[in-house]
């Protein structure tokens, strides 16, 4: 079997050994009425109404979509619109919180007896891909097992980026949840046997989950090699199963799902408490950051409550998710959302300034998906649709392996985000 | 709010750039550069020294002519300098080095957009100009030592026709014979291809093809297949020359592809040709080549679908 090509990075899990802490309530929230991929949600409350956590305040009838539910009790005292990352503009809900965190009597543990009502209960809950993909989990589950059946459910415990230890902490401090979510997916999806799959830099955890599934033959514990980008979901898949997921193809229809090990676990919490996605754990570092921790944060909080909490101090850049594929935040006024894994704080930001290509192929080495970014660029450069498409620029799930790479510092992955904009229209 | 920058990901980068690559190429040409002087003498130093900085001040020059930015700390003028007094005989005249330079850097590289853009080996085309118009001097070669002797009579090259007494295997590869200044040591050349092979600046596919089609066809046409390799220009060409990554294919499939036409095209010349050496010949010839290879060598991504090609 090829192994696929990645980077090699330095893995800087500075908080891998943090018990994971609670930030302390914040005195109000603004809540997204888009958080995962998909549709927005229309708010189901008005300014002035009391909510109370886990009360379902914003949901959409849209196929692709997921309800948002209130992190605290307090009171509705805004809806706005907020300026999201991609440029375009979402509802936003503001509450005050009144600090006693009462809980919502629709928190009650859903009743699950078969696919559909399983489904149906992880729609409810608000789950998306909490690795950063925020794909909603209830479409994923309700895959037609007559035309794409499924035989391998992965678990992805990759968290190949940086900093990030957000799934690891999962995989340490809540093992049996993790495992319980497989299981409880393999018992009502009729799927026969999990892989799940953990970097090699992660040897703590990887003997943890094989201790506890060692009596489990249908679970199986995967240790992959600590390469970037492992985590991706087309590299994961060739890694655990050894199929490629075909251009334009969902797993499933290779016979795999890939889920997530935080999702997985939340799903596993939800079923039996019926709390539905209103916190996020997030890894704080950078070396802006005094204080790296791990911490677990209601939704909606505004992200300079994070930084302060981490002792942040004079930094230039902020990034929503790792150093390779995060997002730069321009407003630490923001709130968290339900796909964020870290806030990541760094002082000197500024990137080097590129300089002619001397076409050394390093880029093409590194593309975990064998595409040629440096024949990419050209085409993108000189406008060339046709050959942007032959060159697959549609296939780059911007990893940023071949920015990483170039030695004159050439701003490849960016041109193919830019070109898969211009391929599309 | 405070400033905050925001930038497209990735947000770091790793810590190779252009200059760190060319400046191991630079310590790689080391070894080759101190034999040239224990074998010629400080006047073929002179003459590496000389072709270096006159590339630097072409570089600068020309760039600055053109109104773009100035790029020589990039190194790669440096680079062309020393390979180019590599391919040069001990005694050739100075102002002839410098119009090697000077076709080099000027008409080769930078009048087609500078590093990256070329679609030669600028050095090897300085070669081959200086070689058509001054056959003469860049074809007069001195035997080794013969600074201490004072002995200028001449020795033709290991690959010529016309020699009375092959040099041995050990002459060839400790680079004790006539030749180009920095061409004759199959030793330094050695060591310093293999430390940018291990240092992952080159990769070896070429090399290897080059110099094993070589010997095969050497082999095959009843030539002496270790004396192909160690002698003339095969070492520093198929290390040094054909490893250049703006005239070369970027994929591993084109760069075999590309070592094999180097191999092939010079054991005709050798074999078939008037010209005692065509390394030169062989690496240009393929140069020209290097955009097909690369068409017909592209990689293919993992799960795509192949498409329809519509005409036009």
């Amino acid at each position: 079997m090829k192994r696929l090509n990645g980077i090699h990075l330095r893995h800087l899990k500075n908080t891998q050994d943090m018990k994971t802490v609670k930030l302390p309530l914040p005195d109000r929230v603004t809540i997204l009425m888009s958080q995962n991929m998909g549709a927005e949600c229309s708010p189901l409350v008005a300014i002035g109404e009391k909510v109370t956590v886990g009360q379902k305040i914003g949901d959409s009838s849209a196929f692709m979509s997921a309800p948002v539910h209130s992190s605290v009790s307090g009171t509705v005292v805004a809806i706005k619109e907020h300026l999201l990352a991609n440029g375009g503009t979402c509802q936003a809900l503001v509450i005050e919180a009144d600090g006693k965190q009462t809980v919502s009597a629709e928190v009650v543990p859903p009743v699950i007896n078969d696919k559909e009502s399983l489904v149906a209960a992880v729609r409810q809950s608000g789950a998306c891909g909490l690795g950063g993909a925020g794909f909603p989990t209830h479409i994923k589950l309700n895959f037609d097992e007559k035309t794409t059946p499924i035989d391998t459910l992965i678990i992805n415990g990759a968290e190949c980026e940086p900093y990030i230890t957000a799934d690891y902490r999962e995989l340490m401090e809540n093992p049996a949840d993790v495992i319980g979510g497989a299981r409880m997916l393999m018992n009502f999806l009729k799927i026969p046997k999990t892989k799940i799959c953990i970097e090699s830099n992660k040897p703590a955890a990887i003997e943890k989950l094989k201790k506890m599934t060692s009596s489990i033959p249908e679970i199986e514990i995967v240790p992959l090699p600590s390469k970037y980008p492992q985590g991706a979901e087309k590299v994961i898949i060739y890694s655990a199963t050894g199929r490629i997921v075909k251009e334009g193809e969902l797993p499933s229809a290779q016979g795999v799902i890939v889920m997530n090990v935080s999702t997985t676990a939340f799903i596993f919490r939800y079923s039996k408490t019926g709390m539905p996605l209103v916190s996020k754990r997030l890894t704080v570092d950078g070396d802006a950051v005094k204080k790296p921790c791990s911490v677990e944060v209601p939704i909606g909080t505004p992200i300079s409550e994070v930084l302060s909490f981490a002792k942040a101090q004079d930094y230039e850049k902020i990034l929503a998710g790792g150093p390779m594929m995060g997002l730069c935040i321009y407003d630490t006024s923001a709130p968290i959302v339900k796909t964020n894994n870290a806030i990541l704080a760094f002082k000197k930001a500024k990137l080097p300034s590129s300089t002619a290509c001397i076409r050394c192929g390093r880029c093409i080495k590194a593309c975990p998906l064998d595409l040629m970014p440096e024949a990419l660029e050209k085409a993108f450069d000189r406008r060339d649709l046709a050959a942007l498409k032959e060159l697959k620029v549609q296939l780059c799930m911007n990893c940023g392996c071949c920015t990483y790479v170039c030695p004159a510092k050439r701003p490849l992955a960016e041109k193919n985000q830019l070109a898969k904009l211009e391929v599309r229209n | 709010m405070q400033n905050l920058i925001v930038s497209a990901s990735p947000h770091q980068r790793s810590e190779m750039t252009t200059q760190k690559i060319m400046l191991r190429v630079i310590i790689a040409l080391m070894p080759a550069v101190v034999a040239s002087g224990i074998i010629f003498g400080v006047r073929a130093i002179l003459l590496i020294l000389l072709c270096a900085s006159s590339c630097v001040v072409f570089e600068y020059l020309s760039r600055k002519l053109m109104r773009r930015s100035n790029t020589i700390y990039d190194l790669s003028a440096v680079v062309t300098g020393i390979l180019l007094a590599m391919n040069l005989p001990p005694t050739l005249p100075f102002w002839m080095a410098i119009i090697g330079s000077f076709v080099s850097i000027v008409i080769v590289k930078q009048l087609f957009g500078g590093l990256g853009q070329n679609f030669a080996n600028p050095a090897i085309v300085g070669r081959i100009v200086l070689m058509l118009s001054f056959t003469t001097q860049m074809t007069t070669w001195v035997k080794p030592f013969w600074y201490k002797t004072a002995d200028l009579t001449t020795s033709p090259t290991p690959l010529s026709s016309s020699i009375e007494k092959l040099p041995s295997y050990l002459d060839l590869f400790l680079g004790t014979t006539g030749g180009c200044l920095g061409e004759t040591c199959a030793l330094a050349l050695l060591i310093g291809g293999l430390y940018l092979a291990f240092t992952g600046i080159i990769s070896l596919s070429t090399p290897v093809s080059f110099l094993g089609t070589l010997a095969l066809l050497s082999l095959i046409g009843g030539a002496d297949p270790l004396y192909q390799i160690l002698s003339g220009g095969a070492m520093i060409g198929a290390f040094f020359m054909a490893t250049d990554y703006a005239t070369t294919p970027v994929t591993n499939k084109g760069k075999i592809i590309f070592g094999i036409g180097c191999g092939t095209i010079t054991f005709l010349i050798r074999q078939f040709g008037s010209y005692p050496e065509g390394v030169s010949f062989s690496i240009l010839l393929m140069n020209i080549l290097t955009p097909y290879i690369d068409m017909l060598t592209k990689t293919k991504p993992l799960g795509a679908k192949k498409e329809a090609r519509k005409n036009g």
